[in-house]
Order: structure tokens, then C-alpha cells, then sequence
């Protein structure tokens, strides 16, 4: 971020409150110890620790001014004990003795209510993990004063183009520790923060927003800057007739639509028969230019190493050529599958399984301004708003665009349109994928963070129109 | 729990705070799920701390904590001042609360029989029992059950003196029957899809609602949804059964009333609303047989968003939302009522959790029953489509267009339910459709629905709300656009 002038003098008179900071790792593996010691002198035969710690601070702003502004800290151990075959879990945030140790004996007690479970596993010893750092003190310091003149700036450009301006201006850091009574020991921490903003102009709207780990690559002002304009160019929307276009999806779009796969990659999934690739793994089941990877090492992707039960993640080529070529694994369904798990378990127990949480998408080369220029009738998607799903199978998702739908005619946007409701099904829209751009880490508001392209798509079916 | 209260309110007034108002919290949870014969959720969560919402300035500051001693809480009220100055920085007027009346109190909701008080076995031996009824059924692919339990204890004090304690207990139930098939999944759910039914109450709810007796129909059905005709793409009549209308309720009607989304508060994320200040007491909302309420009170039945005052500390009211058709009422706070001009807030300030800042949601927002049976609601209409559970809901930002997609379909003809429909959709226009409905089945068919999964706010805040409804006809409605592309 770019910080105004007044903001480093203010910093230098040292009149900033402190943010919260994390607690140091050794209080945390303190934790950890004081559990496990507890679990031995109880004889339980297998205890996981988990302890997570959150710092959040999040500014928010509408009608140009600063209507709500917060802040939190919390730390939550999470305690998973075995007895006989049997698991449970129980969470508190009460880190007494006494607490600890109840929270330890209900895990105990809950696990032996239940019947045996045939296919729980040892919990893991030791592993190794790849070290990603991801947490930068200059986020972490971010302070409450620093987002409320970002955040100001913004609503005053917002007022000097008679528009009103609303968002988000967060910032946090986390940390997780996980050991258990095997001997394993995985610790991570990060930081974030997130700047989203919605420029109205009237009764038009558009919208931007980034997500990064370090604050120094986040610009809120040029994010306003974007909106802004946008903003001004949404206004008298034309309204079309319903039907199939030519789209050309910003990356937020791509983001939360493609991003509603992201489950159907599990093995788990695809052995409960409610995947969309159940009987599909080794098809072509998209354009020969489609790729996916899940990649939590990625340098544009945020998250730990290793996965609910301390596994270390693999990189994984889910698609390749338009082919679903693997699946993640957790240790329960590779055993079950006969292969080797990728580090993408959920904590145990649950139902679910796994899941690829680093999804990067491939990019192209061609630019969104190419893609326009290219395009001798279609429509430009800013964002899509509450996409679900229609039909499981098919991957038939409806949802409505918004904040910026704008028409392109021979090469330029000469207009705004109307939003539209899609009723489109993802696996045959990645099927009609004509170009790509440069893949990036992107944020919508349906779907976490993942790193993908702009697209051009023909055929995106719009089956319905709204009154704005 | 109200020396810290005290002590934070304390610290805040110390600091510059012209108000202030504190809520601590001790919540408990309980989660049980089987899927495949196989128990799959285990857990149990305990979370405590203390939340302070203060006003500095003329600003707001909020901030919380689970550090619950002496030096955490005064932390806390000292940064939520912080906060508060930082955000001066960007105001435009002093935030104005209308006036409220302080109470100290004392309120338990209802709660006949302890859900954390019944043996854990006899919950899981239900839930196993009921979904081993569901995998026997030939055809079923994945059978799912799940239960969840809550227990919150809250304390809210301000600084103008309410001291009010709250108990709520609150409990869900639900199973799901799942079935792959030729290229196909269908799926039917039994009482209410995305984890059944959720009230606030205990585990007289689980014994009420016999999962061992509805387990297998549910499973049937789920199989024949795949040798059911497609639902038809066409325009015409609908009845929708009580849950798919509380959620049409909870979409058209339940968010676009909510005034902090009609003020723009919302606008980067949940959206605006069209039912905008100039349309109150002005537009037909709906057909003159609607009346909507928004009712907290414990008289209106133990819904999600049943409670005795509001984390504001505002006693729970019954509110006219429509009318005989007439838009008459929206959902407020102590701050959004004085930007309109109301005299008191309706009393919807709600959080998920000590730590999220209270905001406007849904209490009961809940369609008030007419006068017709079902039966007779069937035998008078010559051609529809009954849609019963849903599937799927989306709706635009300003709440005006939506499509809804349930799990089952049955046709009627001739005043006779017939065959099975899959996939069955409808979409409309909010105003247009509620202007459309011409028959509210009696009291005798309506139920408080509990939708757990409200979303809101940055940071999300998930919140429970209630729908009353019965099932209701609706004409000239479009239908089957979902899958008219397919």
C-alpha cells in the first residue's frame, strides 16, 4: 500500500494504538505440551493438538464515510483424541488447566460413544515441510488510523466524481500449530489483507478488489480508481434480449464460477457419486486449453503447507489439456484407493474428506484489451453475484452478473448493459474457452482466493434480465 | 461475566466514549453427522470472550477479545476507542441512536428437553438407524443424516445502564438421500434440505420430527426423480410447499427490507435494495391476501429469530412488513431508524458471535397464514406445478430477479396431484410474483422454517433466521427456465 505523507507522520509521532500481535510460537507449543502431557497422565492412546490463533481488523465504508470498524483476537485449541479405533474432536478457547483438561476428556468420552470405526488411521509421525513464508510484519503492523486514510482517500476521489463509495479495508494475521501425540510438529503463520471497493455513479455500479499477503502490493487507490471508472461508463444500461454471448470474463468472474469446481476434485467426492467428474477422471471433459493445478507453493497463493491431519500438500496437475487428469487425496480415501494421499485431508473426523484449496487455473497470453479488440459482439462480466447450483452433474450453476456488464461491438465497449441471470454449465462453458489471459491471484465475493485468467467464452447462455 | 462488562464499559467511558454497550458470550456446540452408515462429524465447541461496541467522536470502534481477565477486557474497550478515532478520520455526520428505554433482565428461551443433557449414544443410534433406512432403499448412492446443537449464553450491557441476560438453545435436524444415475444426481431431503429443521428449542424437536419414518420415502423418491419427466418450460401456476416459500420469503421479502441494504450500507457486498425510502407505505408489494410480519417475540412460535431484546438492547416487537399487499414496515437499528426518521428501533441488531459486530437481520420474518386446506387448494386448480424442497436460490443484488429450483415437482391436473416432475425451477420479478399469489393455505399447514445460514456482513456473519408459511398458489409464474438451455 501506499502509504499518504501525513500517514508517516503521523506514525513518527507514534500516536498509532498497537495492533494485536500473535503470541510466540513457543507460548503455542506450550499449549500443545501442556495437552499432551494432560492426555498421557489419561492414558489416552492418540491426542492431536491444534492451536490457532487469529489477529483480524477490518474498515468498512459506505455512503463515503467510515460506518464500521473492528476488530478481533481469538485462539482456539482444538483437541482430537483416538480411543479404541474411535475419534472425536472438541474446540475451546478457555486455555486453563482445568478448561483444557475437560475439553481433552470430552474429546475422549465423545470418541467412545460412538462405534468402532474400521478405517481410522494412525495419526502421522514426524513429517518435513516445505518452508513458504508468507507473513510480512508490515502487514501485521498495519494499524487502525493507516486504513481509515486509505479508506478516506478513496471516498474523497468517490466525491470528486460525484460518486458514493463503499467496501472494505482488512488486514489480519494468523498462525497454526499442529502436534500430536506421535511426535509430529507443523507450524505456519501469514498475514493478508484485502481492499474491495463498489463505485456508484447514480444508478450505475461497478467494483474492485485485491487480496494479497504483503501490504505493500495492495493499492487502494488505484483500486478506487478502477471502480470509479467503470462506474461511469455502467450508467444508462441498454437492456438486451436474453441468449447466448460472447463473454469476456474478468478474473473475479472466472474466479467465482470456475472456483465452484473446486470440491468435485476430491477422491472423496467422486467415491459418494456427487462429483461432476464422477466417471469422468481421465476424459476430456474440457478444451484442450484448459489447465488446473493445485499448487499450494505457488508464490500468489496464501495457506499452510501441510493439510488438517500435518501431511505435507503436493502440487497436483488436476487437469492438463482439458483432461481430469488426478484427484487430491486425503490418507483415508488413497487408502481406500489404492494410491498414495497428496496432503489434502480436512481435520479428522469428518465426512467430506479432502479438497484442492490453492487452485491455479492457466493463463494465456492474451490481454482483457485484446480480447476486447478481438470481439465483434459480446459482453464484458466485471463480477458475478449468488451462483449456485443448479444441477450437480451437469455443473449447471445460475447466478447474476454485476457491478459492470458492458457491451462490446466491433473491437470497443460502446455501452452498458442491463444485468443478465446465466444459467450456464461450467464443464461445457470451459469446452468454449476461445483465449486466455495471464493467470493472477484474484478475489470475488463467492469463492476464496484462487490464481486465474481472464477468458473469452462464446456461447454463455443468459437466460434472464433484471430492472438495472 | 458483568464485572468484565462493567469493566470494559468502564475503561471505554474513561477513554472518550459517549456510549458504549458490551456483550460477552459463552456458546457451546455439538455437531453429529453420518454418511453412509458411518458416523462422520464428531465434534463439540466451546467459545467465550467479550465484545465492545463504543462511540468516539461521533464514530463507531468495535473490537473483542477471549482474553477474559482484568487487563484483556480493558484492552479491548481501550482499542475499540482506538478504533473509533481512527475511523473520525472518514466521517461525514455523528452517528445518532434514537432513544431506548434501559432494562435489567433476565430471559430463558424455551427449551423442553436439553439436547447436551441426552445421552450422546441415543443421538447417534438415531442418526445411524436413520441412515441405514435411507442406504437400504436400491438406487440411493450416498445417504447423509446430521444434527446440531447450540447453546448460548449471552450478557449485554451499555452504558446507559441495561443489564440483560439471554439463554438460547437451538437445535437442527435433517437427513438427505442421494442417487447417481445414468449421467444423473438427484437428490431429496427430508423435513428441509440444507440440514433440515432448526428451531430454537431442544430435542423435543428431534423427537418430533421421526426421521426413522420419513427416511425411507425420502429415499424413494430420490431413485424415481430419475425415471420422472422434466419438469416443462412454460408459463403458468405454481404452489409452493411451506419451506420453499419460507426461503422465497427469506430472498424477496426478508432482505430487501433490511434498512442498513436500503441506506447503502451493504453495497460492496449483500447489495442494495428497491425498496427504496420513497416506496414505503406507497407500493403494492403483493396481492391483497399478503400479510407479512417481522415478529421477535416468543408469541410468534420458537423460530431462529425468536429472543427477548436485541444486541442493542431492544425488546423484541412484532412489525408489519406488508399488509393487505402494502409495503408498511422495514427491519432497523437504534442508528438506521434515527436516518429515516422513525421515533424507536424495530429491534433486529444481531451478531454471530462475541466476536462480530451486531447488525440488522431477519428476525421472523414470516407470511401470516389464509384460509384455505390443501386439499382444497389442490381440488381448485386445474393445471400446476407443486415445488416442494429447495434446491437451489439466487437472486440479483437489489433483490428484484430470482430463480429458485426445488428437489421434487408434482404435476397437478384436474384438482389431483399426478406424476412426479424432476427438476422442477420457477423465476419471476419480486413484486410481480408476490402480486401473483391468490390462495395462502389455513394455520393448520403452517410452519415456523428455520434458515440457519443467513449470510451477511464483513466479515461474514452467519445468523439464524425464522420464515413462517403455509404452503401458497402463485399465477402467471415462469417455469423450468433453469434447465431450458439443457
Amino acid at each position: 500500500m501506499r502509504l499518504p505523507a501525513k500517514n508517516r507522520t503521523a506514525r513518527a509521532r507514534g500516536d498509532h494504538a498497537q495492533t494485536p500481535e500473535l503470541r510466540g510460537e513457543k507460548v503455542l507449543y506450550g499449549i500443545i505440551d501442556r495437552v499432551l502431557r494432560l492426555a498421557k497422565s489419561r492414558r489416552i492412546p492418540e491426542t492431536e493438538v491444534e492451536v490457532d490463533e487469529v489477529v483480524d481488523t477490518l474498515t468498512r465504508f459506505a455512503n463515503n464515510t467510515i460506518h464500521q470498524n473492528v476488530a478481533e483476537h481469538s485462539l482456539t485449541v482444538s483437541i482430537r483424541a483416538v480411543v479404541d479405533g474411535r475419534t472425536a474432536r472438541v474446540s475451546t478457547n478457555r486455555l486453563d488447566e482445568d478448561s483444557l483438561a475437560a475439553a481433552l476428556e470430552d474429546a475422549a468420552f465423545l470418541a467412545a460413544s460412538q462405534p468402532r470405526d474400521p478405517h481410522l488411521l494412525p495419526m502421522l509421525g514426524k513429517h518435513r515441510y516445505h518452508r513458504v513464508r508468507r507473513f510480512v510484519p508490515a502487514t501485521a503492523k498495519l494499524s487502525a488510523d493507516e486504513r481509515a486514510r486509505a479508506v478516506k482517500q478513496a471516498c474523497d476521489l468517490a466525491e470528486r466524481k460525484g460518486q458514493v463509495a463503499a467496501g472494505i479495508f482488512s488486514s489480519g494475521q494468523n498462525q497454526i500449530i499442529l502436534g500430536n501425540s506421535r511426535g509430529l510438529l507443523a507450524s505456519y503463520r501469514q498475514t493478508h489483507s484485502a481492499f474491495s471497493v463498489t463505485m456508484h455513479h447514480g444508478a450505475a455500479a461497478s467494483w474492485a478488489k485485491a487480496n494479497v499477503a504483503d501490504i505493500r502490493r495492495l493499492h487502494p487507490v488505484d483500486l478506487a480508481k478502477t471502480a470509479s471508472e467503470k462506474a461511469a461508463r455502467a450508467q444508462n444500461p441498454v437492456e438486451l434480449v436474453p441468449g447466448k454471448f460472447t463473454v469476456i470474463l474478468e478474473p473475479a468472474a472466472v474466479l467465482d464460477l470456475v472456483g465452484f469446481l473446486f470440491y468435485d476434485f476430491a477422491a472423496t467426492a467422486v467415491h459418494d457419486k456427487r462429483s461432476c467428474l464422477s466417471g469422468r477422471v481421465g476424459k476430456r471433459l474440457f478444451g484442450k486449453n484448459i489447465g488446473i493445478t493445485d499448487d499450494a507453493y505457488h508464490p500468489e497463493q496464501l495457506g499452510a503447507p501441510f493439510d488438517g491431519e500435518g501431511l505435507p500438500r503436493k502440487k497436483v496437475a488436476l487437469v492438463h489439456q482439458g483432461v481430469v487428469e488426478q484427484l487430491v487425496y486425503s490418507r483415508r480415501s488413497a487408502k481406500r484407493g489404492r494410491t498414495r494421499p497428496t496432503g489434502h485431508g480436512f481435520a479428522l473426523p469428518n465426512e467430506y474428506g479432502e479438497a484442492p484449496m490453492n487452485l491455479v487455473v492457466a493463463g494465456g497470453t492474451t490481454s482483457l484489451e485484446r480480447m476486447i479488440a478481438c470481439t465483434d459482439h459480446g459482453l464484458l462480466v466485471t463480477r458475478l453475484w449468488y451462483i449456485r447450483e443448479v444441477d450437480p452433474y451437469e455443473k449447471l450453476m445460475t447466478g447474476m452478473t454485476r457491478d459492470g456488464l458492458f457491451l462490446v461491438e466491433k473491437g470497443k465497449i460502446t455501452g452498458a448493459a442491463r444485468n443478465f441471470r446465466f444459467n450456464q454449465s461450467i464443464l461445457e462453458m470451459l469446452r468454449n474457452v476461445e483465449c486466455l489471459g495471464p493467470a493472477r491471484r484474484s478475489s470475488g465475493e463467492e469463492m476464496f482466493e484462487m490464481v486465474v485468467p481472464p477468458m473469452k467464452v462464446r456461447n454463455f447462455n443468459f437466460s434472464e434480465v433484471t430492472k438495472f | 461475566m458483568w464485572d468484565y462488562c462493567a469493566n470494559s464499559l468502564d475503561v471505554a467511558r474513561l477513554r472518550g466514549a459517549t456510549y458504549g454497550d458490551v456483550r460477552a458470550m459463552h456458546i457451546r456446540q455439538r455437531n453429529l453427522t453420518t454418511k453412509n452408515r458411518q458416523v462422520g462429524t464428531l465434534g463439540q465447541t466451546e467459545s467465550v470472550g467479550l465484545g465492545i461496541r463504543v462511540i468516539v467522536n461521533g464514530a463507531w470502534g468495535f473490537a473483542s477479545t477471549d482474553q477474559l481477565t482484568r487487563d484483556g477486557v480493558a484492552g479491548c474497550a481501550a482499542q475499540a476507542v482506538t478504533i473509533a478515532k481512527a475511523s473520525a478520520v472518514a466521517k461525514k455526520q455523528g452517528v445518532r441512536l434514537v432513544p431506548e428505554a434501559t432494562y435489567v433482565d433476565s430471559w430463558q428461551g424455551p427449551c423442553l428437553k436439553d439436547p447436551f443433557e441426552i445421552p450422546l449414544a441415543a443421538q447417534l443410534d438415531l442418526l445411524l438407524a436413520a441412515d441405514a433406512a435411507i442406504h437400504k432403499v436400491k438406487g440411493v448412492t450416498l445417504s447423509e443424516t446430521d444434527m446440531q446443537f447450540r447453546k448460548i449464553d449471552s450478557w449485554f450491557a451499555s452504558s446507559t445502564g441495561s443489564k440483560i441476560h439471554q439463554r438460547r438453545v437451538i437445535s437442527g435436524c435433517g437427513l438427505v438421500a442421494t442417487s447417481f444415475k445414468n449421467d444423473a444426481i438427484q437428490k431429496r431431503s427430508y423435513p428441509n434440505s440444507f440440514g433440515g429443521q432448526h428451531i430454537l428449542g431442544g430435542y423435543e424437536l428431534i423427537e418430533s420430527l421421526d426421521l426413522l419414518k420419513h427416511a425411507r420415502q425420502t429415499a424413494e423418491e430420490s431413485v424415481a426423480l430419475h425415471s420422472a419427466p422434466q419438469c416443462p418450460t412454460k408459463t403458468g401456476t405454481i404452489i409452493l410447499g411451506g419451506s420453499q416459500l419460507g426461503l422465497q420469503i427469506h430472498e424477496s421479502v426478508g432482505h430487501p427490507i433490511e434498512l442498513d441494504r436500503v441506506l447503502g450500507q451493504e453495497a460492496n457486498f449483500a447489495g442494495t435494495s428497491f425498496l427504496t425510502l420513497d416506496q414505503l407505505n406507497r407500493l403494492r408489494y403483493a396481492s391483497p391476501i399478503v400479510n407479512v410480519v417481522a415478529d421477535a417475540r416468543s408469541e410468534h412460535g420458537p423460530g431462529l429469530g425468536t429472543f427477548a431484546y436485541d444486541d442493542e438492547g431492544v425488546p423484541a416487537q412484532c412489525i408489519d412488513i406488508i399488509k393487505e399487499g402494502q409495503f408498511r414496515g422495514y427491519l432497523s437499528s437504534r442508528e438506521t431508524a434515527a436516518l429515516i426518521g422513525l421515533h424507536r428501533s424495530g429491534g433486529t441488531m444481531r451478531a454471530e458471535s462475541w466476536n462480530r459486530l451486531p447488525m440488522i437481520r431477519m428476525t421472523n420474518v414470516s407470511l401470516r397464514p389464509g384460509s384455505w386446506t390443501f386439499d382444497n387448494l389442490l381440488a381448485d386448480t386445474d393445471d400446476a406445478i407443486l415445488m416442494e424442497t429447495n434446491r437451489s436460490w439466487s437472486i440479483d443484488d437489489r433483490r428484484y430477479q430470482f430463480q429458485f429450483s426445488t428437489e421434487i415437482g408434482w404435476e397437478i391436473k384436474g384438482g389431483k396431484k399426478t406424476r412426479m416432475v424432476k427438476n422442477p425451477s420457477y423465476s419471476g420479478i419480486t413484486t410481480e410474483f408476490w402480486n401473483s399469489c391468490d390462495a395462502i393455505c389455513s394455520a393448520d399447514h403452517w410452519v415456523l422454517w428455520g434458515t440457519p445460514n443467513c449470510g451477511k456482513g464483513q466479515p461474514m456473519q452467519t445468523m439464524g433466521t425464522g420464515h413462517g408459511a403455509s404452503p401458497a398458489r402463485f399465477r402467471n409464474v415462469k417455469i423450468g427456465s433453469a434447465f431450458s438451455n439443457q
